[in-house]
């Protein structure tokens, strides 16, 4: 467990110190910025829209960090000095989502005040939107992790890696952003069952990844 | 520095059979390497040196054969496996605490490759050499009974040349194994060179 934690907190430092954590986040906060400028300042429009809007702002966020997550350890041999160290590819894919979640996930929930604050969302939305994203973050890290593994070393793999990480992320979306609604429990409960599935599914899918690009 | 494992170390490859892009590279390859042997490799590019590390490490499947290895395995390739932004001594001391190794062989590992100086220097500010040094440092602190080097003396002047070749001599004094896939023919004393040109054994040792 120490080594899990050990690679956890390596891929804490390397979103911290590589642009992985400020780049999604500068990004969230100029889209929560800049949407006031082209709807104009209707509160009531902002009330409606800014919760949806920074749903998308999250995902289109999550997208940034992907490229970095799986290509600079295989290309620096980390991977392998893990597998050779008796690492299964799944277990390296979970400590990846876990540390991906505490460096992103984090710091997006965080930023998250300051955005609605921006957009102009209203208090009583404020906690269900931070609910939300809070239970969606494990999916969307498991995602990132996964289509990661899946691009890595592949031709413009960040591109790639966005086509095929939005038309996956539709289903959270759409729950995470239904949770806005006047009544939110059931699509917080759709949210949370599909977070679960992404979560306990993504370390197998992208541990295959993993394995299956060593080979 | 950790005590290696009571079961001395071996590798016995019998009969393997290597694809790699649906081309074999490797058929009908066997060999036997006991605790205390240096195997030295050879062959042109794209003979398979690199493959058979590959595969005795585990990092690579067989397509045919049985693959028995008795021990902990280090490899160093062409890629340094340690982080560029951290210093040497932390990137070395991350691998460390991976492998349960004490601060003490870190250290020696770090002298025995003259890294001692360098210790405090951000790893992507070394030299090639300097960097092949880092590696080599790695697998030495990590105590790994079965030493993989993939074209080791690569990049490194004559003085280091000969420290590695005084490690492996080491190395193989406490029953460790080392493989050694090099296109230079062997400095030091070693149980066998295998030339993978033709799959071919010469018993040196």
């Amino acid at each position: 467990m120490s080594n899990f934690l050990a690679l956890l907190l390596r891929e804490m430092r390397i979103a911290w110190t590589g642009g992985g954590l400020w780049l999604p986040i500068i990004f969230y906060l100029a889209v929560a910025t800049l949407f006031p400028f082209v709807t104009g300042p209707d509160k009531v429009l902002l009330a409606q829209t800014g919760g949806g809007i920074l749903w998308i702002a999250a995902l289109l966020a999550s997208l940034l960090p992907i490229e970095r997550l799986i290509q600079p350890d295989r290309d620096a041999g980390i991977l392998d000095q893990l597998a050779l160290r008796g690492w299964s590819d799944e277990w390296v894919a979970a400590a990846k989502m876990a540390g991906h979640l505490l460096a992103f996930g984090l710091p997006l929930l965080l930023a998250s005040f300051v955005a609605s604050a921006l957009i102009g969302l209203p208090e009583e939305k404020l906690a269900t939107l931070i609910i939300g994203l809070a239970l969606a973050m494990p999916a969307l890290a498991g995602l990132g992790v996964t289509i990661s593994a899946l691009t890595s070393g592949l031709q413009g793999a960040s591109a790639l890696g966005g086509l095929l990480l939005i038309p996956l992320a539709i289903p959270v979306l759409i729950f995470g952003a239904g949770t806005l609604a006047d009544n939110p429990g059931n699509a917080m409960q759709l949210l949370i069952a599909i977070s679960l599935a992404f979560t306990a599914l993504s370390p197998f899918a992208a541990g295959a990844a993993l394995k299956a690009g060593r080979e | 520095m950790a005590d290696r494992q009571a079961t001395p170390a071996s590798i016995t490859l019998e009969n393997i059979a290597v694809v790699r892009g649906g081309r074999l590279v490797l058929q009908k390859f066997s060999l036997q390497v006991r605790a205390g042997d240096i195997i030295w490799l050879r062959g042109a590019n794209g003979t398979g040196k690199s493959t058979l590390l590959r595969l005795i490490a585990g990092l690579l499947p067989a397509a045919a054969g049985d693959r028995q290895i008795d021990g902990k395995i280090a490899l160093v390739d062409d890629r340094l496996a340690l982080d560029s932004a951290l210093s040497v001594e932390k990137a070395l001391g991350y691998w460390a605490r991976m492998d349960g190794s004490s601060a003490q062989a870190q250290q020696d590992a770090l002298a025995a490759f003259d890294l001692a100086n360098l210790a405090d220097i951000p790893v992507g500010y070394l030299s090639s050499g300097q960097r092949k040094r880092a590696a080599l440092a790695r697998v030495l602190a990590s105590n790994a009974d079965v030493w993989l080097l993939d074209e080791p003396y690569n990049g490194l002047d004559s003085a280091n040349a000969a420290r590695l070749d005084g490690q492996l001599l080491k190395h193989a004094q406490s029953a460790g194994i080392a493989i050694v896939a090099a296109h230079q023919p062997a400095s030091i004393n070693v149980a066998a060179t295998i030339s993978l040109d033709e799959q071919r054994v010469n018993q040196t040792g």
